[in-house]
């Protein structure tokens, strides 16, 4: 599990890839993936090891919605908002997540455990109201479930869920 | 499934793969199938499997387990089947953990619980065969519909989703043991390349990413290209929100997409194909890098492919989160590492695509179509649909109608069929609105045009598109100005902001919908929606700001009364718009259970427990918490 410190960085991440302009993206989604941000020394030398101008590597790490510059909470609410979600209740489940974590919109809550996001559709329309807590879907949610969907990560329970009340 | 390592070198080993194959899939055993795509795992399919492993290790049963796609019918999530020799197949449906080991009690008799079960199934659902497996008792459990009967299944004809739900998707023997790779065979070893455009331009199918671009034309635009390497691309990058008929194949029978890639690599002399997959489909995107890795081990991707001396790769490249980078040109930069930007068309992709090279992009479903193109003929296709849009069309079903599902349809079908039949209509009794299609790109079709044929010229005769295949039922609790500014906001943050007229142009038709959702707006605004929409579709260079207004205009010609009561009379007839309503607590009706008061997210719910509440507003955030927890229907929404 990443953690928000500071974190010890692994430079093999980078080297290991052929140096190819096609692998940039890919490079980034590894570091996001192992940080959960991606850190500038990283980005700096992603430049390098692929002669490809940092300015070129920020732009690519600007412009896609899964990275982030700056670190974020140790989990990772995805809080779908697809057409099926929206008509279903999405925002407002999107609304309880935001005051049940207290983030100001969409961010990183204030504890670091949380950050809240919003994502286009995750597909599993047929379900919806959905939202995605790191790598757990939760389905036909309620304002009323959201609370007890939180909890299980507060407490660091290990991820995986029970279908009862999911 | 420990996986048997296969060298397929000729049709003799292709057989004994398949005959492995139809081993596991209909085994001389009891075999328990849960659905285990994305939307099953969301519905808890996880831990049914689990339950029934270890209800099996425990008791020692002599069963199988194995997991499959999505079988379609996602309202009944999670779905377990059941397989016994000799006996149709059972499906339960909503399953819980606790109910498992009630249901495989039952097993040794092979009655099955009635009470939890929902259908008997076909194993084939493209003919309609009956399986050998089930040795001559039909298909028929006494007191439980069939497959075929439901009217759900019954008006669908399943080509893309042949497989789904019915094999293991990380089973290269399984989709073997289905006739997978014979057609492959049959293009390398008896058909030429130009044989293939040939089928594929005589079927009729057209691009199902949206645009519905003949497949057979763009073919042959890529074969007649000049430059070489040529490549294969196949889009899955699904971003339409509503829609997931891709994440179902890749998910459900990813080896019938690779299969349909080689043969387009065979016929288009291409030897490289990349699958472009969004990276919010995680399980899609280890689902078929399995599988091509299983192909390769198999040398059914390689350097000699069924022996014939064809070579062909295929890469697996994920997106990083951008809806713009469907769009074939976007989606080519993004494949190069670049930032995903649409270019000006012409060039075509066909002439100047990946790396500057001919290339040829399709869309999932159009590449799992094409295996049954080779091995059925271009001429059985074509007699599929209406006469400019051939063959079937899976959409995902979806919003307020009580079967959500995915489904796949011939071309032709009604809205009404669609929605009504094989959707079961709308739950609660409540009216149909609009069916919404095509994503950000499509419109809002109203309830009074159901009887519309789904075709692509239809669909667009109506103001929307067939697009990717999403379609959203919209009862009379959505709002229609709502649903315009959703599309709106959704489509300025996805706007790439190349283009000026689409990044500035779908920010100032946002505010304007905003405005009228919040009251604000006049009349004026309406022609000002319609001059900029104008403006935006005319002047973007690709697809995103080509139909970014679909939603507004489509709206507009069909509720704009709805519009004019946000305008005129500050009401938002379906109540959605924050901005225009209240919610109170009806004195009479409440009886003070206090169950709204510790979900208010703005605690504007006052009053004392056992007697009556009432709701501050002032502090009231309209969050509706208190109108979704009441059981006495006392919260009132004005």
């Amino acid at each position: 599990m990443p953690t928000v410190e500071t974190p010890i960085l692994d430079e093999t991440i980078v080297d290991k890839y052929e140096e190819r302009r096609a692998n940039l993206v890919p490079i980034l989604q590894e570091i996001q993936s192992t940080y959960s941000y991606l850190p500038e020394e990283l980005l700096r030398r992603v430049s390098r090891k692929l002669h490809v101008p940092l300015s070129d590597v920020y732009q690519l790490a600007t412009f896609y919605r899964c990275f982030s510059l700056k670190p974020r909470g140790r989990h990772v609410v995805q809080v779908c908002l697809g057409t099926a979600c929206h008509v279903r209740g999405g925002p407002k489940i999107l609304d309880r997540v935001e005051t049940e974590t207290g983030t100001v919109g969409l961010g990183t809550s204030p504890d670091m455990e949380f950050v809240v996001e919003t994502v286009r559709c995750l597909g599993c329309c047929g379900l919806a109201p959905v939202l995605r807590v790191d790598k757990d879907i939760y389905a036909t949610l309620e304002q009323s479930k959201i609370k007890r969907v939180l909890n299980r990560y507060r407490k660091k329970r290990p991820a995986g869920k029970d279908a009862t009340d999911g | 499934m420990v996986e048997r390592v296969h060298h397929i070198t000729d049709l003799e080993e292709l057989e004994r793969v398949a005959i492995h194959g139809r081993a596991s899939l209909y085994p001389e055993r009891i075999k328990i199938l849960v659905g285990m795509a994305t939307c099953g795992r969301a519905a808890g399919a996880e831990e049914v499997l689990e339950k029934v492993r270890k209800v099996v290790a425990e008791k020692k049963l002599p069963y199988i387990v194995a997991e499959t796609g999505c079988i379609g019918w996602c309202s009944q999530e999670p779905l377990l089947d059941i397989w016994v020799p000799g006996r149709p197949r059972v499906t339960y449906g909503r399953v819980k953990p606790k109910q498992v080991p009630e249901i495989l009690a039952a097993l040794p008799e092979a009655k099955p619980k009635l009470a939890l079960a929902i259908m008997t199934g076909d194993d084939n659902p493209l003919t309609g065969k009956h399986a050998d497996y089930c040795n001559g008792h039909g298909s028929k459990v006494d007191g439980l519909p069939s497959y075929a009967e439901l009217p759900l299944f019954r008006r669908q004809l399943r080509i893309v989703m042949r497989n789904c739900g019915i094999l293991d998707p990380a089973s290269l023997e399984e989709y073997a043991a289905r006739g997978g790779y014979r057609s492959l065979w049959k293009a390398l070893w008896s058909l030429k390349p130009e044989d293939v455009v040939r089928e594929v331009t005589e079927s009729g199918l057209r691009g199902r990413g949206g645009a519905g671009f003949p497949t057979g034309r763009k073919w042959q635009a890529v074969r007649d290209a000049k430059g070489s390497p040529k490549y294969v691309i196949c889009n899955a990058d699904e971003g339409d929100p509503g829609a997931y008929m891709d994440r179902g194949v890749l998910e459900g029978d990813p080896h019938s997409v690779i299969e349909g890639m080689i043969i387009g690599g065979y016929a288009l002399g291409a030897h490289e194909g990349v699958i472009y997959v969004r990276e919010e489909y995680p399980l899609a995107v280890s689902r078929v890098t399995e599988a091509i890795h299983q192909a390769e081990r198999a040398d059914l991707l390689g350097d000699d492919i069924l022996g014939s001396g064809f070579r062909f790769h295929i890469e697996v490249a994920q997106g990083a989160g951008a809806f713009v980078c469907g769009e074939e040109t976007a989606l080519i930069a993004s494949i190069e590492g670049r930032v995903g930007e649409p270019r000006p068309r012409p060039p075509y992709p066909a002439e100047k695509g990946l790396w500057g090279k001919p290339t040829c992009i399709n869309n999932v479903e159009t590449w799992a179509t094409v295996p049954v193109i080779v091995s059925r003929g271009g001429a059985w296709f074509s007699g599929i649909g209406t006469e400019r849009s051939k063959g079937t069309k899976v959409f995902s079903l979806v919003g307020s109608v009580a079967n959500t599902a995915l489904i796949e349809v011939p071309m032709g079908t009604t809205l009404r069929d669609v929605v009504e039949e094989i959707g079961g209509g709308v739950p609660g009794g409540r009216a149909c609105k609009a069916v919404q299609t095509g994503g950000p790109s499509g419109g809002c079709i109203p309830a009074e045009q159901l009887d519309l044929p789904v075709d692509y010229e239809s669909l667009n005769a109506a103001g929307s598109i067939m697009g990717s295949g999403g379609m959203i039922v919209m009862d009379d609790h959505t709002c229609m100005v709502d649903i315009a500014k959703y599309f709106m906001d959704f489509l300025q943050d996805e706007s790439c902001g190349k283009c000026f007229s689409c990044r500035v142009g779908t920010q100032r038709m946002k505010e304007i919908v905003t405005r009228i959702s919040e009251g604000k707006g006049t009349e004026q605004d309406l022609d000002l929606l319609e001059d900029v929409a104008w403006m935006v579709s005319e002047t973007s260079l690709c697809g995103l700001g080509g139909s970014a207004p679909n939603p507004v205009l489509s709206t507009l010609r069909y509720f704009r009364d709805e519009y004019l009561a946000h305008i005129r009379d500050h009401k938002c007839p379906a109540k959605v718009c924050k901005e225009l309503i209240t919610y109170t607590i009806d004195p009479v009706t409440c009886n003070g259970c206090g169950a709204c008061v510790s979900l208010c997210s703005g605690q504007a719910v006052v009053g004392e427990k056992n007697k009556l509440y009432t709701i501050e507003q002032a502090r009231c955030t309209k969050c509706g918490a208190c109108l979704e927890s009441c059981k006495f229907d006392a919260v009132l929404v004005n």
